[in-house]
């Protein structure tokens, strides 16, 4: 039956595949595993809220506390609402403008935390997606191309593997400190973080990429675009990645994870974001000289923010892995 | 038609018709040695799979030409070899007059893949299950820019999909909405979307049920005679051989033992190989008949035996046949025949019957 030109259904456009996909999300398995999942659910809407509180931070936050001048040193030492401080024998009571208390500046802590959370989240993303892109692409051109591409690729992966984030953090600060002078490192320090951090995490994604990306390429249907006659890069990146990165999004989530963990630690070792960017690391660092002297919240606050993001983006991670592994569907 | 061409091929021994693909010599070895390091340390060679190992044939355009033999016989890897998915190790794939080892670059293969496609063996893993049907019917028209507008690409995915009896309109669906043999015709559909004139089928029934089997060889029939296509088909299944088959080449561990068209193939077997394979198809009318045992197990092509691949499991072999590789030889009936017994008159129908206790 010859079929007329109008009667072949035109394709739907993006906003049509849009709204297709959006309707199979919701009526798919994620999202029902998602709606059976309590922990999930509470985990997402921490993650979420977390995330939002970063993103507006400017506008949410009480106070600019990256403003110097806007300081006031008779708001020092003030204790969280509802506790009291012994500040050298002289009892302070906590001051309702400022909700978690201040620091020994007069600096208020739930500012300061709001964005510490900005930037551990900038940081942790930031390196995050670098590692991912970086991990991916080697690791599908690694799996894909075999041989001693792949064995190079894998033993860089290897050497890698064995230096600590912190290690390559450590280094790679003390050799900038001594080729820059002081300013250019302070200005650099964000992006050798990131680097760092990245650097720690692409191995993850490169060698999972590639084990998805070996059994991938010896299905039929790369043979069948192998015999069309596509580019061996086009066949990579239209036909394979598609198909490998499920397993990409998990990672990446539980990688969000440590990374922010990571950005933490090397901030509170004092290798980490400059001083003028003060991440929960960094307040965390600075809250633990001054916590024998009594003044708690300055670490305790920033640390069981930490530990509840964390928490709840690993959660979600792992849920993802969970939901996206059809064995245990 | 197809049938009286093939008859006076068969007296004539040639076929008059010119062949398209014409496979010379090829072979085909596989490295599975250990790593260098390891080889040095325990002072082993290296090991290689003989897969395929010299084999020749032609397949005259517009005819169907199939390999048979058991699993690892080294069929799908000539079926692979012949679309330039794996480079030869020795011997040659010409297709209409030109080899295609001469063609090094992409840009120079680009005419020939235009010509030739390939059906493969899982439709469950020959289509993007990321894609959608028509993306993927459409991949060979825009990857050979042969189609570049939209619509135009639209209506000739629309046709292809109903050349192969689905509607234009499942184009819009993913691979994972169709039952196997529905995906089966997608991958005809899109085998054909670059008009080919030859086309490689690697086991493209043998995952399917009876009754889809039939469909389909059905329809690759059909689209042969509509099309003028040429096949090469590529199955372990003698009755969809049978059925389809204008020329059939019998495969042992790598090498051809028999060749000839289907009729003399099927009608008047002459290697031992090839009548033990005939005789394992059941076969109603004559039930509760003698027959020769599929006997022993396929040898490892790592260690092929000496001289006739199959003098292990052959009735009628001897120290020749241990010793010394078999030439081919003609057949009565215009086929060819790698076989030291029939080449020595050793295999007379009272051999055989004598082999079958059936005197």
């Amino acid at each position: 039956m010859a079929i007329a030109p109008e009667e072949i259904q035109v394709s739907p456009g993006l906003f049509g595949r849009v709204i297709d996909g959006g309707r199979r999300f919701f009526d798919g398995d994620i999202f029902y595993a998602f709606k059976k999942s309590p922990l999930t659910i509470a985990a997402f809407v921490v993650t979420v809220l977390m995330f939002a509180i970063a993103l507006s931070a400017h506008w949410l936050a009480p106070f600019d506390t990256m403003n110097l001048s806007s300081l006031n040193l008779m708001d020092a030492r003030l204790p969280p609402i509802g506790w009291q401080f012994n500040d050298g024998g002289m009892m302070v009571d906590p001051d309702p403008r400022f909700l978690l208390g201040t620091d020994e500046q007069g600096r208020d802590l739930l500012s300061a935390m709001m964005f510490g959370l900005q930037i551990s989240l900038e940081v942790g993303f930031a390196s995050v997606i670098l590692a991912a892109v970086f991990g991916t692409l080697l690791g599908l051109v690694s799996g894909y191309a075999g041989g001693r591409v792949d064995s190079f690729i894998m033993r860089v992966a290897d050497v890698q593997l064995t230096f600590p984030a912190i290690l390559i953090a450590l280094l790679i600060d003390g050799a900038t400190r001594t080729m820059m002078d002081p300013d250019t490192h302070q200005a650099f320090k964000l992006p050798i973080l990131i680097l760092a951090i990245a650097a720690s995490q692409w191995v993850n994604f490169a060698r999972t990429v590639r084990g998805s990306t070996l059994v991938e390429k010896n299905k039929e249907y790369v043979q069948a675009a192998r015999v069309i006659g596509i580019r061996p890069s086009l066949i990579m990146i239209r036909h394979v990645l598609p198909n490998v990165l499920g397993p990409v999004l998990v990672i990446a989530t539980l990688s969000l994870a440590i990374a922010i963990l990571t950005e933490a630690t090397l901030s509170f070792l004092g290798v980490g974001v400059p001083a003028t960017e003060p991440s929960l690391g960094t307040l965390i660092r600075l809250g633990q000289n001054v916590l024998f002297s009594g003044m708690w919240w300055l670490t305790i606050y920033p640390s069981l923010v930490l530990v509840i993001l964390v928490l709840a983006v690993n959660l979600l991670g792992d849920w993802l892995r969970d939901a996206l592994n059809p064995r245990l569907r | 038609m197809a049938d009286a061409a093939v008859a006076q091929a068969a007296r004539s021994g040639t076929d008059d018709v010119r062949p398209l693909v014409r496979v010379e010599g090829l072979a085909k070895h596989f490295d599975v040695s250990p790593p260098w390091l390891t080889r040095v340390l325990r002072h082993e060679d290296r090991t290689l799979v003989r897969a395929v190992d010299g084999v020749s044939f032609d397949i005259p355009a517009g005819r169907t030409f199939s390999l048979v033999g058991e699993s690892g016989c080294g069929k799908s890897t000539v079926a692979r070899l012949v679309v330039g998915l794996y480079n030869p190790t020795a011997g040659e794939v010409e297709f209409d007059g030109v080899s295609m080892a001469n063609l090094k670059s992409r840009r120079e293969m680009a005419p020939i893949r235009k010509r030739l496609q390939m059906i493969f063996q899982d439709p469950y893993a020959s289509l993007n299950p990321r894609w959608r049907v028509a993306d993927i019917v459409a991949e060979p028209l825009r990857a050979h820019g042969l189609m570049t507008d939209r619509r135009a690409i639209q209506k000739r995915v629309g046709e292809l999909l109903e050349l192969v009896r689905l509607s234009a309109r499942d184009g819009e669906k993913f691979p994972h909405e169709f039952s196997g043999g529905q995906r089966q015709r997608i991958s005809i559909a899109r085998a054909l979307a670059s008009n080919p004139e030859f086309l490689v089928c690697d086991e493209p029934t043998s995952a399917l049920d009876v009754s889809v089997q039939a469909q389909i060889l059905n329809l690759m029939k059909d689209l042969q005679r509509e099309l003028g296509l040429t096949y090469l088909f590529i199955s372990h299944d003698l009755a969809v051989v049978y059925h389809i088959s204008d020329y059939v080449g019998v495969m042992y561990l790598g090498r051809l033992v028999e060749w000839g068209t289907a009729r003399d193939i099927f009608r008047r077997p002459q290697h031992p190989y090839t009548r033990m394979l005939l005789d394992a198809i059941p076969d109603l009318e004559m039930s509760g008949r003698q027959r020769i045992p599929v006997a022993g197990e396929v040898p490892s092509p790592i260690h092929p035996p000496s001289g006739c691949h199959f003098h292990p499991r052959c009735p009628f072999a001897n120290e020749r046949c241990k010793a010394e590789e078999p030439k081919a030889i003609a057949t009565p009936a215009g086929g060819k025949v790698r076989c030291h017994a029939i080449e020595e008159g050793r295999l007379t129908e009272e051999v055989v019957q004598h082999a079958l206790g059936r005197d």
